[in-house]
């Protein structure tokens, strides 16, 4: 039974894998259509000089620094202070965002974005964007730092305290510096889980505020282009780069 | 104030502004009237919820969960035996685990684009099947339930597997042994000693597959096109082109519902009661 185990899990592999291999494969392709005809870089060539992926690119950067650095504050601070007594309201709200489908947390930010927009003067852009991203990240933050606080040794806090060490102290120059691995880990994760997201991303993006996500999908919509395939090896490779740095971080 | 209270609350306050509150409002909505131009008005109503019992919606939701239990199902069956692969591998375990986790790391629209570029007309399989002269026409394999379930079973597989290898890691391998040694073949090992110790970790993976898939929005609107509506493609629907407000609400809510209905059922199995 082993030896068909065996058989059956290169198998599995293979379908896991082939599927972004082939992709990544046809990028290089020099013609148009789905038939190799030469190694070529010209999708490359016209990926970089799409104005619109430019603007995406730039735009989903941005959004991805700025929601990053914001769960991974906010979200190292929550996991911290529920490691000194826990919050169940904080961590069932917290979990209830991980169970809400995308869908529904878009179109609920856009239902209270559209109600605020009553009483301000203000638009859909990329700052909604921005706090769309950092209300889903915050979740995944705190799992990440959780998970490193919990074989963190509590009586090093305590010895900086007795030393006469505020609480903050404490943290700023004793837990901080050991957890800091497990929280660039953190950050890294949020940064890749926004600059992925398409569903919220959507609804909740301005006229003016097109993400990659956003350009990559309506180029798939609109047919076949090797620019997209060119596109998502760039990403497939950034992502797996970033990925294993996080990875890095976490086991130190 | 103790300090403890100063590190939560800037979770506090944007859990609830950015999350809570937006589900309020998606309440409160779903028992509103539409207004003319989109947006909400009085007078108070049940009327979004009653038309979820239109056999029209209702065929959406009952598509919803039945694509959703299928592909639990095919996650099940595809995932097990790999997760036990894993488990087996001795010293190569962690470096399987990877792999298989590894596309899971790449960006979700890639990876359903990549089943577009193979599945369309002129993708990868009509394109070789043509040149081979096997078929002359296209054959339709994409915008269709086999597509989106399959673009669901591949995003979601490892949410399937992560949980089981870990069920079936604990399990103290002197167990399986002893029922070969008492003379039990492989299959009723697997079947009576096996499956039952690692059932609180398939139930975890079943739930962790059902719920996604319940709600998902990319796959069947990239990979079903306009054919495969699911419950989620019409709440998009709704809060965008219909712009009926009350009633996208009314299904998100729907849809919440049947998701936690789900993870109770599995907290509450029996499967589970030990693992919590």
């Amino acid at each position: 039974m082993s030896r068909a185990l065996s058989v059956y899990a290169a198998a599995a592999l293979v379908f896991l894998h082939a599927p972004l291999v082939v992709l990544v494969l046809f990028s290089f392709n020099g013609g148009r259509f789905t038939v190799w005809e030469g190694f070529s870089l010209r999708w490359y060539q016209a990926a970089v000089s799409d104005p619109q992926l430019a603007e995406g690119l730039v735009n989903s950067l941005l959004i991805a620094v700025v929601a990053g650095v914001l769960s991974t504050v906010i979200g190292t601070l929550a996991a911290y202070g529920m490691w000194r007594r826990a919050s169940p309201v904080l961590s069932g709200a917290l979990y209830l965002s991980l169970v809400t489908p995308e869908i529904v947390t878009g179109v609920s930010l856009l239902a209270l974005f559209q109600w605020a927009f009553r009483f301000l003067h203000l638009q859909l852009g990329l700052y909604t964007v921005v706090i769309a991203h950092v209300a889903f990240s915050i979740a995944y933050v705190t799992i990440v730092v959780s998970s490193r606080l919990r074989s963190y040794d509590r009586t090093l806090e305590e010895a900086a305290m007795d030393l006469g060490a505020t609480e903050w102290g404490a943290f700023r120059r004793v837990t901080l510096p050991s957890i800091a691995p497990a929280v660039a880990a953190a950050g890294l994760l949020a940064l890749v889980v926004s600059f992925d997201d398409y569903v919220i991303t959507s609804l909740v993006a301005g006229v003016d505020s097109q993400t990659l996500p956003m350009v990559i999908y309506a180029m798939a919509r609109r047919g076949v282009s090797p620019v997209v395939n060119a596109v998502s090896a760039l990403i497939v490779v950034a992502f797996g780069a970033v990925i294993v740095v996080a990875e890095r971080l976490q086991k130190r | 104030m103790n300090t403890r209270w100063w590190f939560l609350l800037p979770a506090r306050v944007w859990t609830a502004l950015f999350l809570l509150a937006p589900l309020g409002i998606v309440g409160a909505y779903s028992v509103l009237t539409r207004g003319d131009y989109g947006g909400v008005e009085a007078p108070w109503t049940m009327e979004s919820y009653t038309r979820l019992i239109d056999p029209l919606y209702l065929a959406i939701l009952w598509r919803s969960v039945w694509m959703a239990t299928l592909s639990t199902v095919l996650c099940a069956l595809l995932g097990f035996p790999l997760a036990l692969f894993i488990a087996r591998a001795g010293r190569r375990k962690n470096l399987w685990l990877q792999l298989v986790l590894l596309p899971f790391w790449t960006s979700f629209l890639v990876r359903t684009y990549a089943w577009l570029f193979i599945l369309r007309d002129t993708g990868l399989v009509n394109t070789v099947l043509q040149r081979l002269h096997v078929i002359r026409t296209p054959l339709p394999l994409l915008y269709n339930d086999g597509a989106v379930l399959l673009g669901l079973v591949y995003s979601f597989l490892p949410f399937f597997v992560l949980p089981v290898y870990a069920a079936l890691e604990r399990l103290d391998g002197s167990l399986a042994e002893a029922a070969a040694d008492l003379g039990a073949r492989p299959l009723s090992t697997l079947r009576r000693v096996i499956l039952p110790l690692s059932a609180p970790g398939i139930a975890a993976g079943c739930v962790l597959v059902f719920i996604p898939c319940l709600g998902s929005y990319l796959t069947p609107d990239l990979l079903g096109g306009g054919k495969t509506v699911m419950v989620g493609n019409l709440i998009q629907n709704q809060f965008t082109t219909a712009r009926d407000w009350p009633f996208g609400s009314a299904t998100s809510l729907v849809l919440m519902l049947v998701s936690a209905l789900a993870l109770l059922m599995m907290m509450r199995s029996p499967a589970t009661k030990e693992m919590l």
